[in-house]
This record gives C-alpha cells, sequence and structure tokens, in this order.
C-alpha cells in the first residue's frame, strides 16, 4: 500500500514561509521534514509525520512551479497561474533574492562564469551552504548582472525595477555586480576579516563618487565601470609625495592640527609619510586595471595595517583622516583640490568600515 | 439569424520561445466560432505581441451563440514548414445573452493546450448584439438565466418554483473513433473537450427551452455531469429546478448578509425551512437498486428489482406507499389536495435546491435514493457526415432492437424515487441529485433526494402576492421545528419509526432521528454545533464479466447501503447528535471492490428527542467477555460526553439526566441492529417491533462487531479550534470573518497486497478519509478558529489496486470571541418575538412533560432478540419538573444577557469588517508582517492580476453579492508523455488543478466579477501510466460568477460592474 498521488491545491496558493526558507537552503524534502519536527510544528496542530511529509511536498512543487516566476519576478505580479497576494509576492521575490554572507564573501569579486560556477562545491563545503542553495544564489548573481550589464540608468534603481528587491537588496545587489564587473580582489588572506556588508559599503562608495553615473548619468554601464578621466587625473596627486615641501608642508599641517588631541600622535607624526605616500601611491596606480583590483588590499596593506601595528583607535583614524584631507587645501602650491576631495572622500569612508578595532 | 458576434485580439505576453534560434516567437491569432475563421497579423520575433486587431465579427443564429464557444487559437509562424500551435482559448459566451449578466468579455485568458498546460495570456475583448426575435419556435432559449446555486440567489425572489428540468444528450467519444489511431493527443484532446463544450452548450439551450416552455426565466440548482461511458459514447445530462425569478432592487436587500440563507426581507420571511429526514436506520430511508437490465433482452428488466430501505425495509416496492398519509388529519389532507394539483401535473416533483424560500418548505419525510445497475452499450452513430461535426443521437431511432435509452433509465430510477416518497406521505422530492459510476461496461446510476411536503403557494400561477386566501394552508408550526414534524401520518407509518411530540412546540410529532440531503434550514432550532459525519465502506468483489458482473454488483449494493447507515447511525449517536444534513452516499465502482462513502453533518435539532447512548452487549456471557465489554463500554460512554462537550451539546433537557453519571440512562439507549436481512420480509417484520422499543445496543459477538466499534472509535475529532461540515455552514457559528480559502486536493492510494480482505481494506480507506481530513487542519492551522464547510468528497477505483479521493472545501475563519453573538442579533432584528416564543415554549414544556413521561412509560420495550433492554419507564419522575423549569429560568436569563451583549458587539462587528481588507492574507499559513515594511515602497508594473475568490457555498461570508454573470462550466483535459520530467503524477496533477483555478479566475475576471460561488468539481479522471511515461486527466467544474462588494461599502458604482480589471476583490487593496 502506498500513496501514489498526493496533492492540495488552494485557489490561494498556500505557501509557509518557514518551508520556503528550508527550500531555499536547499533542504531536502526528508531533511527538511526532519527540521520542521525539531521546530516543534508537530505539536501545533496534533499533527503526524506523514501529514507533515505530505505538506512539505505539496510546498516543494508549489515552490519549483513558482520558481520560473521568481527568476523574472516582474512576471509573478501579471501571471494567473498563482493567486498571491502582492505583498506576499513581494516576500517570496525578497527571499529568494537573499543570500548566504559567507557564500557571497567566496564569490565576490570573481567573475560569475561557468568556471566560477564549477567551483561551487568546494564553495559549499567550506562555507556550510547546501550546494543547491549556492547554485540558486550564485544564478541570481549572474541573472542580475546579465539583466543590468545592458541597461541605462543608475545601478540600484534599475536592481530594483527589474528585480522588484527591497532597497537595501538592491544596493547589496548593486555591490556584487559592481565588485564583479571590476573584479576587485576580496579572497586574500589579509582580507579575510572583512564582511560582505563591509565591502557593499565600499562599492556603493566607489559607485556613487568615482563611476562615470557619478558625474553624467544617461551612459551605459555609467554605475558599474570607474570613471577613466577621473583615474587619469588622479596621477596628478602624486606632487604631494614626489615634492618633498609640500609633503613636510603637510605632515607639520596635520601634526599641528592633531596636537593635543589624541594619544597616537607620536606615531602619526612618524608614519606621515609612510602613510601618506600609500594612499597617493594607489591613487595615481589605478589606472592600471591589476591595480584597480587590488585596491583593498593595498587599503589594508598600505594604510590599515600599519596603523592597527600603532594601536590606532577608530577616532584616531578618524581624526587623523579628517585633517590629511583637508590640510591639503591650505597647501598652497597644490592645484588639484577638486580631484583630491573625490579620492580622498571614498578613501576615508572605506577606511573607516574597513578600520576594525 | 439574430446575432452578430464581435471579438478583439488585443494582446499577448509571456507567449513561450517557439524559435530555438532567436529565443523569440513569431505569433497570430486565429479566431474561430461555427464554421467562420479570422486571422491576425503575424506580430514577428516577440514574447508580447500587441496584435491589436480589427473587431472579427460573426453573424450568427442565436442557437448557434448559446451552442458553440469562441475558439482562439495561438499560433506560431513558420514560413517553410506547418504554423505551431501555442495553445487556445475556448470562451462560454453564454453569459453575453442575458441581458442581467455580463454585457462584455476582456480580459487576460491563460492560453492552454492540452500537453503543455499554460503557456502565456492573450487579451481578448468580445462583445454580442442581439437582435430581437419574434419567432415562437425558436430554438434558442436566450436570456433564461442559469445558477449552480441550490437556493434561491441572493438579490432575486422566486415569483414562482415551476419545478425540475432534465435533459441529456449523448455522443460517440472522439477518444474511441477510429481517427484517433492516427491523429495526435493533442488533436484527439481538443476534438474532444470543443464536442463536450457543444454539448453542455447545446444542453443548457435544450433546458432553457424546457423552462421558457414552463414559464420561468431561469434555472436554480442547475447540475451537470459527464458520464465517459468508453467505447459506448458520452453522455451530458443536467438537472435544474425551473423557477421564476424576480430581481429585487437594491436597497431592499441589504440586510440579507446577515445570513447566508436568508431571503430578502420583500420576500415575506427570512429563512427557507426545509430539511426533514428519517432515521436511517429506524425510520425512512428508502433506497432501491436495480439489477442490471441486459438491454438485449427487456424481458428481465426490473425482474431482480428490490427496494431495501436499509434498516427499516419498508418493502414496497414501486407504487406500493400510496397508502400511506391517506387518513392523515384534517389539515394535512388539505395541504396535501392543495399540493397535488399544483405538483401533480408535474411529472416529477423534484427540486435540485437546498434551501428553499421561507415557508416553502412545510414537513421533511425523510431520504429517499434509488440505484439501478446497468450494462452499457455500444451507441452506434450514424450521424457521420452529417454538416455538423457532431450529432446528438435519438436512441429510439437508431437502436431499434434496444430500446433501453439513458433517458428511460433515469426515467425509471426517478420513477422510483417518485414513488418513494409517496410512500413517506411527501408529494416532493427536495435536494435531488443523480449520478453514475462506471468501470469498464457496468454502469451504476444513483439518484437521491429528500422527500417532502412543500407550501402549494410557490408552485401556482400568480399567487406570490401572499394573497390573504393561503393562510389557512400556513403550518401552524413555528418555523424552528415545523419541518421536523413528520409528514405521514402516525397511526398509518410507511415505516416503523419511533415518535414523540415535538420538543419544541409540543404540538406535533416528530421521529427520534431525521436524516436529510438538504441544508440546515436557517431557522431551524440547534443545540450546540454540528460536525461532519461519514461511513466509509470497501466491499471486495470477484471479478467477472457482464450480466455476471452486474449481479455480483447489484447484489452487494443493499448490504453495502445497509453498513453504511448503519455507520452513520453509530456515529451519529457517539456525537449525541439527532439528525443528519446535506446526506450524501457515494458508491463506486471498481473492477474487484465496491466503495461507499457516505458524508453528512450531524447537529442536535432542539426539537428531537435526546439520542440515547450506545450500549454494548456480548452475546455469549463468559467472564473474559465480560471484561471486555466492559472496557468497550466505557470507552463509548468517555466519547459520548467529550463529544458532548466538544459540540457543545447541553440540551436543558439533557441537564437532569445527564449530570452526574457519564453513563447514560439505561432508558436512554436504543439498539443498534447487527441482525443480517437475509428476506426482507423478515426484516420487516423486526422492524414493526423496532419501532417501539428504544434501546441501542451493540452486540460484539461477531467479528464485524467489533470491526464496528474500532472504526467507531478511531474517527479522530478535529484539532482545537476546527469544524469541519459538509453543509453550507456550520450550525452554531455565525460571526464568519471574509477569510476564505477553497481548495482540492486529491489523493490516490495503491493498494499492493492482492489479497486483502474486507476488513483490512475498509481500514485503509478509513484511513485514506481521516489523513486527509488531518492535513487539511494542519495546512490551515493558520485560519484558526477555523470552519471547514462544504466538505465535498469523491470516491472513484480508476483502476485496479487504486483508490482515488478527491475533495474540495473552504476553510472559513470565524471570530471566536462572537460566537455566540447569532442568536442576540436574531433577537434584535425580529424583535421581541422570539424571545416570547421561547417563554411560551417553556411554559408549554412544562405542562405538556407530565403528558410525555406517561407517554413514553407507556411505551412497550421493543423486543429484539438478544438486546438488552431496559424499559423506558417511569424513570422520569416529577421532581424533575422543577429542574426543567429552573433550568429555562435558568436559560432566559443568559438569553437576555446576549441580547444585551450583542447590541455591544454589532459595533464591534464593523469594525472588524473594516479591517477585512488584509483578510486574504490570512489564507497563508504564517505571519507576513515583517515584509509588509517592504510593499510600499514597491509598484508592481500597475497590471497586477484581480484577485478572483472562490468558494463551493452560494455566499462569501462579510461580502454581498451585487450582480450574478452566469454560469461558469468549464471541461479541460490534460494529457503528458514526460511525467516524469513534470514531477511525477502528483506534480502532472498539482500543475493541471493550478491551471483550472486559473482558467476560471480569468473567465471570471473577463466577465468583470470578482468571485465564484457554488464552485464545485464534478469530475476529476485521472489515468496514468507510469511505465510509458505518461498520463491523462481530465477536469469539469462549474460555478457561478459573481460581483461581489464588502457588506460595508455602499451600492457600487454602475462603472465597476464591467471593468474587469478595475474591480478588485477585497483583499488586493
Amino acid at each position: 500500500m502506498s500513496v501514489e498521488l498526493d496533492v492540495f491545491v488552494g485557489n490561494t496558493t498556500i505557501m509557509d514561509e518557514e518551508v520556503y526558507q528550508l527550500w531555499l537552503d536547499g533542504y531536502t524534502v526528508n531533511d527538511a521534514v526532519k527540521a520542521r519536527v525539531d521546530a516543534g510544528v508537530l505539536d501545533e496542530c496534533e499533527a503526524t509525520e506523514d501529514v507533515l511529509l505530505s505538506d512539505t511536498m505539496d510546498q516543494y512543487r508549489t515552490f519549483q512551479m513558482c520558481e520560473r516566476l521568481l527568476q523574472s519576478p516582474a512576471k509573478l505580479a501579471n501571471q494567473l497561474l498563482f493567486q498571491i497576494t502582492p505583498h506576499r509576492q513581494a516576500m517570496l521575490i525578497e527571499r529568494y533574492y537573499a543570500f548566504d554572507d559567507p557564500f557571497v564573501r567566496e564569490v565576490l569579486g570573481k567573475k560569475l562564469s561557468k568556471g566560477t560556477k564549477k567551483d561551487l562545491d568546494d564553495i559549499s563545503a567550506k562555507t556550510g551552504v547546501t550546494l543547491k542553495s549556492c547554485r540558486r544564489q550564485f544564478d541570481n548573481f549572474k541573472r542580475v548582472f546579465k539583466v543590468v550589464e545592458e541597461l541605462k540608468g543608475p545601478l540600484v534603481e534599475n536592481i530594483r525595477q527589474h528585480f522588484l528587491l527591497s532597497d537595501k537588496l538592491a544596493r547589496d545587489y548593486a555591490a556584487i555586480v559592481f565588485f564583479a564587473n571590476n573584479r576587485f580582489e576580496t579572497g586574500k588572506k589579509k582580507l579575510q576579516y572583512l564582511t560582505f556588508q563591509d565591502f557593499a559599503f565600499c562599492a556603493g562608495q566607489l559607485i556613487n563618487n568615482w563611476t562615470v553615473g557619478a558625474v553624467d548619468n544617461m551612459v551605459e554601464d555609467m554605475d558599474v565601470d570607474l570613471d577613466k578621466e577621473f583615474l587619469q587625473e588622479l596621477k596628478e596627486l602624486k606632487i604631494l609625495i614626489t615634492d618633498k615641501d609640500l609633503l613636510d608642508q603637510h605632515k607639520s599641517l596635520v601634526c599641528t592640527a592633531l596636537r593635543g588631541k589624541t594619544k597616537a600622535l607620536p606615531e602619526m607624526e612618524a608614519n606621515f609619510k609612510n602613510l601618506s605616500r600609500g594612499l597617493v601611491n594607489i591613487a595615481t596606480k589605478l589606472t592600471n586595471t591589476k591595480d584597480v583590483r587590488d585596491f583593498f588590499i593595498d587599503l589594508v596593506e598600505k594604510f590599515i595595517e600599519p596603523c592597527r601595528s600603532d594601536r590606532w583607535t577608530s577616532a584616531d583614524l578618524k581624526l587623523y583622516l579628517t585633517h590629511y584631507t583637508n590640510s591639503a587645501h591650505i597647501l598652497d602650491t597644490f592645484k588639484h583640490q577638486a580631484v583630491w576631495d573625490r579620492y580622498m572622500g571614498v578613501i576615508k569612508s572605506c577606511i573607516f568600515k574597513m578600520y576594525h578595532d | 439569424m439574430p446575432g452578430k458576434l464581435k471579438a478583439k485580439i488585443v494582446a499577448g505576453r509571456h507567449l513561450p520561445v517557439m524559435d530555438r534560434a532567436s529565443d523569440l516567437t513569431d505569433a497570430f491569432v486565429e479566431v474561430k466560432f461555427g464554421n467562420t475563421t479570422f486571422k491576425t497579423d503575424v506580430y514577428p520575433k516577440s514574447l508580447n505581441p500587441q496584435w491589436n486587431s480589427e473587431w472579427f465579427k460573426f453573424e450568427v443564429d442565436d442557437e448557434d451563440l448559446q451552442d458553440e464557444p469562441l475558439q482562439i487559437t495561438v499560433l506560431d509562424h513558420d514560413t517553410y514548414s506547418a504554423n505551431d500551435a501555442i495553445g487556445k482559448v475556448y470562451i462560454d459566451i453564454d453569459p453575453l445573452l442575458c441581458t442581467e449578466a455580463a454585457s462584455v468579455i476582456s480580459g487576460w485568458f491563460p492560453i492552454y493546450d492540452t500537453i503543455h498546460g499554460i503557456r502565456g495570456e492573450i487579451n481578448v475583448l468580445v462583445k454580442v448584439e442581439l437582435f430581437n426575435d419574434l419567432n415562437r419556435f425558436r430554438q434558442s432559449s436566450c436570456g433564461v438565466k442559469f445558477f449552480c446555486t441550490t437556493s434561491i440567489p441572493r438579490g432575486y425572489r422566486a415569483a414562482m418554483v415551476h419545478g425540475f428540468v432534465e435533459e441529456l444528450v449523448v455522443n460517440e467519444d472522439p477518444e474511441y473513433q477510429w481517427i484517433d489511431r492516427i491523429r495526435t493527443p493533442r488533436a484527439s484532446n481538443e476534438a474532444r473537450q470543443r464536442l463536450i463544450s457543444l454539448m453542455s452548450g447545446e444542453l443548457q439551450r435544450k433546458i432553457g427551452l424546457k423552462v421558457l416552455e414552463m414559464g420561468g426565466n431561469a434555472v436554480v440548482g442547475y447540475l451537470q455531469c459527464f458520464d465517459l461511458e468508453g467505447e459506448s459514447g458520452l453522455v451530458v445530462r443536467a438537472i435544474g429546478t425551473a423557477c421564476t425569478l424576480d430581481k429585487i432592487s437594491s436597497g431592499s436587500f441589504s440586510n440579507t448578509h446577515t445570513h447566508p440563507n436568508t431571503a430578502p426581507p420583500s420576500n415575506a420571511c427570512n429563512s427557507p425551512s426545509k430539511d426533514g429526514k428519517e432515521s436511517p436506520l429506524a425510520h425512512g430511508c428508502r433506497s432501491t437498486h436495480n439489477s442490471p437490465v441486459h438491454s438485449a433482452c427487456s424481458s428481465q428488466r426490473l425482474s431482480q428489482n428490490f427496494s431495501v430501505s436499509v434498516p427499516t425495509l419498508i418493502f414496497t416496492g414501486m407504487g406500493s406507499g400510496g397508502s400511506a398519509g391517506k387518513e392523515a388529519g384534517p389539515l394535512k389532507t388539505l395541504l396535501r389536495q392543495q399540493t397535488q394539483t399544483a405538483l401533480e401535473q408535474r411529472e416529477f416533483p423534484f427540486f435540485t435546491l437546498t434551501s428553499f424560500p421561507p415557508a416553502f418548505l412545510v414537513h421533511v419525510g425523510g431520504v429517499v435514493s434509488a440505484r439501478s445497475v446497468k450494462l452499457l452499450d455500444r451507441i452506434h452513430n450514424p450521424a457521420l457526415g452529417n454538416t455538423r461535426s457532431y450529432k446528438l443521437l435519438d436512441w429510439n431511432s437508431v437502436t431499434a432492437d434496444e430500446p433501453e435509452t439513458r433517458d428511460a433509465w433515469w426515467e425509471e430510477i426517478r420513477q422510483e424515487i417518485k414513488s418513494h416518497a409517496k410512500a413517506l406521505g411527501c408529494h416532493a422530492v427536495i435536494g435531488y441529485s443523480e449520478n453514475t459510476s462506471i468501470c469498464e461496461e457496468v454502469c451504476i446510476l444513483s439518484a437521491s433526494g429528500t422527500a417532502a411536503i412543500l407550501n402549494p403557494r410557490y408552485m401556482r400561477e400568480g399567487c406570490l402576492d401572499m394573497g390573504s386566501t393561503d393562510h389557512r394552508f400556513d403550518d401552524p408550526s413555528p418555523p424552528s421545528c415545523g419541518f421536523c414534524h413528520i409528514p405521514y401520518d402516525e397511526l398509518n407509518m410507511p415505516f416503523p419509526a419511533q415518535l414523540t411530540y415535538c420538543y419544541n412546540c409540543r404540538r406535533q410529532k416528530v421521529p427520534d432521528v431525521l436524516f436529510t440531503t438538504i441544508d440546515l434550514p436557517t431557522e431551524a432550532a440547534v443545540t450546540g454545533k454540528g460536525c461532519l459525519i461519514q461511513a466509509r465502506l470497501c466491499r471486495l468483489k470477484k471479478r467477472a464479466q457482464g450480466e455476471v458482473n452486474a449481479t455480483a454488483i447489484s447484489n452487494l449494493l443493499p448490504f453495502m447501503e445497509y453498513e453504511l447507515h448503519t455507520q452513520l447511525m453509530n456515529k451519529l449517536k457517539l456525537r449525541s447528535m439527532n439528525a443528519l444534513f446535506g446526506l450524501h452516499i457515494q458508491i463506486s465502482v471498481g473492477e474487484n471492490m465496491l466503495l461507499g462513502l457516505a458524508s453528512a453533518t450531524g447537529v442536535y435539532l432542539t426539537a428531537l428527542p435526546a439520542p440515547g447512548g450506545i450500549q454494548v452487549a456480548g452475546k455469549t456471557p463468559s467472564e473474559l467477555n465480560e471484561q471486555h465489554v466492559l472496557t468497550i463500554q466505557k470507552r463509548i460512554n468517555d466519547t459520548i460526553a467529550k463529544n458532548k462537550e466538544l459540540y457543545q451539546i447541553t440540551p436543558p433537557e439533557l441537564t437532569e439526566e445527564g449530570v452526574g453519571s457519564p453513563i447514560p440512562e439505561p432508558r436512554h439507549r436504543s439498539r443498534l441492529f447487527r441482525s443480517h436481512s437475509e428476506s426482507s420480509d423478515e426484516v420487516s417484520e423486526l422492524d414493526l417491533s423496532h419501532g417501539k422499543k428504544d434501546a441501542f445496543v451493540l452486540e460484539i459477538d461477531d467479528t464485524d462487531a467489533v470491526e464496528d466499534i474500532h472504526s467507531l472509535l478511531t474517527d479522530a475529532s478535529p484539532p482545537t479550534g476546527f469544524y469541519s461540515c459538509n453543509t453550507e455552514t456550520m450550525p452554531g457559528i455565525y460571526n464568519w470573518t471574509t477569510a476564505v480559502q477553497m481548495f482540492t486536493s486529491v489523493r490516490v492510494l495503491r493498494l499492493s497486497n492482492a489479497n486483502l480482505s474486507n476488513q483490512s481494506l475498509n481500514k485503509i480507506f478509513t484511513d485514506l478519509c481521516e489523513n486527509l481530513l488531518k492535513s487539511f487542519y494542519f495546512k490551515l492551522r493558520s485560519m484558526i478558529p477555523c470552519c471547514l464547510c462544504h466538505l465535498n468528497f469523491n470516491v472513484a477505483v480508476p483502476e485496479e489496486e487504486l483508490i482515488q479521493v478527491s475533495v474540495t472545501a473552504v476553510a472559513m475563519t470565524f471570530d471566536k470571541d462572537q460566537a455566540q453573538e447569532r442568536p442576540a442579533e436574531r433577537f434584535i432584528t425580529k424583535g421581541g418575538s422570539e424571545t416570547e416564543d421561547q417563554l411560551q415554549f417553556s411554559l408549554e414544556l412544562c405542562a405538556d412533560t407530565s403528558s410525555t413521561n406517561s407517554q413514553t412509560s407507556s411505551k412497550i420495550s421493543g423486543v429484539q432478540e438478544n438486546a438488552l433492554v431496559s424499559s423506558r419507564a417511569a424513570s422520569v419522575d416529577y421532581g424533575s419538573f422543577a429542574d426543567r423549569c429552573s433550568t429555562w429560568l435558568e436559560l432566559l436569563r443568559l438569553k437576555a444577557h446576549t441580547i444585551r451583549r450583542g447590541s455591544v458587539k454589532t459595533s464591534r462587528r464593523t469594525q472588524s469588517l473594516a479591517h477585512s481588507v488584509s483578510s486574504l492574507e490570512h489564507c497563508s499559513p504564517l505571519t507576513e508582517g515583517r515584509s509588509r515594511s517592504l510593499r510600499s515602497s514597491r509598484s508592481f508594473g500597475g497590471s497586477s492580476v484581480t484577485m478572483v475568490k472562490m468558494t463551493p457555498l452560494s455566499f462569501l461570508p462579510g461580502t454581498r453579492i451585487i450582480k450574478y454573470l452566469g454560469i461558469i462550466n468549464m471541461f479541460f483535459i490534460r494529457e503528458t508523455t514526460s511525467l516524469r520530467e513534470e514531477g511525477g503524477v502528483s506534480g502532472f496533477l498539482h500543475s493541471f488543478i493550478a491551471e483550472v483555478f486559473a482558467m476560471v479566475r480569468a473567465h471570471v475576471a473577463a466577465l468583470g466579477g470578482n468571485a465564484v460561488v457554488s464552485y464545485s468539481m464534478k469530475d476529476c479522471v485521472l489515468m496514468e501510466n507510469p511505465n510509458k511515461n505518461q498520463a491523462q486527466c481530465l477536469i469539469n467544474v462549474s460555478g457561478d460568477a459573481v460581483v461581489c462588494v464588502r457588506e460595508t461599502d455602499p451600492e457600487p458604482v454602475a462603472q465597476m460592474v464591467n471593468s474587469g480589471q478595475t474591480c478588485a476583490a477585497d483583499g488586493t487593496s
């Protein structure tokens, strides 16, 4: 005796959020049943495990049928097959496009290609995220990437409109797309301590200030590619470290301003030249794609690590960078104020974000 | 040539990719009606084509308009090879033919392919211009309204109820034509879909003609069925109740919502009273089985005809029931004479309605049913070559050597039903339905209904003005119990029954148990809540062919019916209830077994006596046995006590007896029969004595009985917060919220081990049904407190060793805090009259008690072999009077209290309605507050889909139906040759059912509606062959498309009705 067929279809599609999450997380039906038993669902309604199994299978089938629609969320709103209330649709989409931070950390900055996809089982093993879930997340990244690649207009807004995502999630996706496009290196050991949210914040800064879109908002790829002209102009900043007078003047201005405000002043004074060289060198090398990729590792190596070894506090860091940036304006021979601000604005906020006490 | 049909193809969306190279599609559309076809231009390389075509105009007869669907085919243009079909849409334009229904069909329809399912959507506009037709001999019946709803539709009043209409049409099944061997499955499926669509159109037109002939303008309770007889053909048949309906002007019925069954105030009174029935075991359930009739030799016809009435065999055969009621009291006689004139003109005084206008139903006799086993024969179709692609067969002329026709078969059965009703002293049958079960060449035809006496007022011409002339026929009994009073003469009862004076009015006699097929009349006085009661039974039979097989089946039928009734009776007693409503017994035939499933809603009618308990007795006294008996007895008593509490059954009468000892007084026990009725004569004799006895004894000596007890006790009661019933609403629950969730569930079980016994089979079947219910409770747990209403079970044996159960029902939530609100509300609306009634009642009760006592004590306890009988002696002492009176005082005080509370609650109620906007959200299992915040910032691209609610009930709680848009009657076939890839049979059926829902919703939305009421899935026939990776499924659904607005809303603006996309159901906003 066996159940040959067992279906339950509601006029309003019945979806249990917990089961949906289990499905998204790549649980098999049997594992999902176990998880639900553990969660105590059985006590809720005098149910037996058979009932739970049947219910789980039904829901899994429903989700599988919905998956095609979830991949182009706009369709979900005007399809006729499933009757789902609008805010429930929003929940389905939001959860479908949600991702696991450990997973995204692994993929961030990598090319969203077949090659990477092949490595997903390693990533799965490493992160503990099921392979099925890894695939879904990876395919989501890729799908979003492909769609926005060809669109004009602001990146975040495009993602939001095409995939009907919340603002927060759309920003995260923008970061993922931006990283994938510029292939920023994020996997190095020195960068391991950084979370996805750290990077997402930096990506937001870069998108808003350094891309073409920051100056012209009707260009293709405007938010994905860095502004080439700006990168060229950055070379001009070299004067800050090559001109000995300028460097000394800059140093004394900063130190004067900092006097009495921090305990780390001696270290700051000692390291000033090194740190300044580090930051300006990063700026001048950004015309090379290779160096763009190493942007974050450079920031860590050239700036964050030295500060950390000197035990600067975040407040110290903030103070230092603020004065470092502002003092450059007082240097009478320094003519590149605009570029300097555009550069340092981003660097400053990135470093704040990346500097963990 | 009185009609012009116009269609416009606007656009398509989400089309499938038909050209792999470009990942695009070059789509165009063919629009076909009758033999005329138009085409749109090809819209190249797009998955979202914008055809924006001209208006295609078809000039056609209105006859064709009724029969034919508009057929829209979407194709992919291919320069070099044949164009590929993407899919089709069939649009039934019937709703446009009725001035009161929809005026335009406009909206997105799923493009459906029988192999691939839904493939994108198409936006279509359809209009009809009808010219006046003065031809009196016309063949069309445009303008006759059809309703699936089995009560007078809201917003209408019945000026006259004309009665039964039926029709059937027959054709060869395309699936079995020779051409099917060479055409593709798709072509074959489409031929079938189209044929059935044509046949139902024609059927509807013909029924409409009959209605016009009778002078009516509508068919209510329209029930259409398909019999797929395989080789022998395809039968589409329909029954309904012809009525003359008047539309009530909108203002006057604003109050109707307070009670689902309530008719408009202008209709003189508000609730239909109906229902009567008989106890299954002891009273009035009559059913007949005809032996197989071999079509070739008509001499054998009915030779084995025997009627079993289940426990109480009233062995009357056809027409023998005439004597009953002859000596009825003067009033009854008068009534009967009156109605007879009205009803006798009709061949069959049958009504498919289950709810009636107030005062329409006078008394209820009991359930009448008839079954007949037939052998199917091939239909020869001489009609090939006719100009039409199909042709109805006239059976009589075609098969000259076989005088049998499907019509004659049904006629026979209906005659039988009629005579059963007569035997019960009734002149009408209400809640009438017919169905079939077919296995290979054997077909069981079944019909059942409830014998009743109706008020003739509605059936005579021009007498609805509530003329004063009719008052003398008005039944003097109060509406809350009048229908329970026996229609037959107590001195000359058609079957033995135990009569007592009505516990409500004390004036008339009532039976101790009542079974009916109708809904609980709204006015009926009910104690506590009701619940779903099911009897389930499997019987093995030998595999056989032809007549032998048919005989074997018809021999089994009476026993099955008997067993089912026994089970029902036991389960009813176990729940301490005394009446069943909505009784539906289905017997399904398979190769090697018969399945029987009886479903009903049990209630405690205040007017009927309290049911006795169940007493267990051992036949052979022995120490061991004694112990066993005691244990079982205790379990039964415990269960009864538990159920009383669960269903809040605390009738005042019971208080003095029930308190103290959980074990019911012996005198309240009645006997459960386990006698095996070998000969009907014998049994009928036994039953005479049974009528006088009042112990209900369960013997546990034979193994069957042990089984019975087990099955009795294994039925789990629903989890806390859940109720279930198979009627329109649950007695005792009145404060529904607007959250509804209609669902369909199908389960198929494969019996793997070949040598199952009847008992283990029963167990399997019972578990299957119980598990289904458990699944529903679990899935819908987020809706608690909730009631599953209209639980409609359908069993089938699709193949050897397979058992299929399909269920359609609706879950509705209610407001727990206000569960007791209804009585109060009633008091308020009806003024003090009700309270007075109660007062009067209580006084009478006191006065009558002595007579009751003397009466009961004078009864001689029934004598049945070894029944443990204790006389229902004078144990009712006079001391209990005081108790009784004080209880009543208590009750009155309580009532007064509720009235006060009620007024407060009403205001709260409106408040809860205001919140109903988000009610639909309740349908999903978990809270979603979390995503709420996301919502505001999001736009869904403008064209969001209209929410369409569906329900098998005739109403949606918290809403008012403002317009009926026409009947939805759709038939779909789905086939697959890649079963595994579609997720196996479950995946296949799951998506098919979802697609069917989607297509129903789309049609309703296109008509401008936002809900389907009286929805039902008539057929779900699944065939599978996993080895070949194939499956096929046929589904037939029907319902009434309506526009409804929230109760609190003002009258809608006119434009809302016609704009399909704008009238959003509540819940979307």
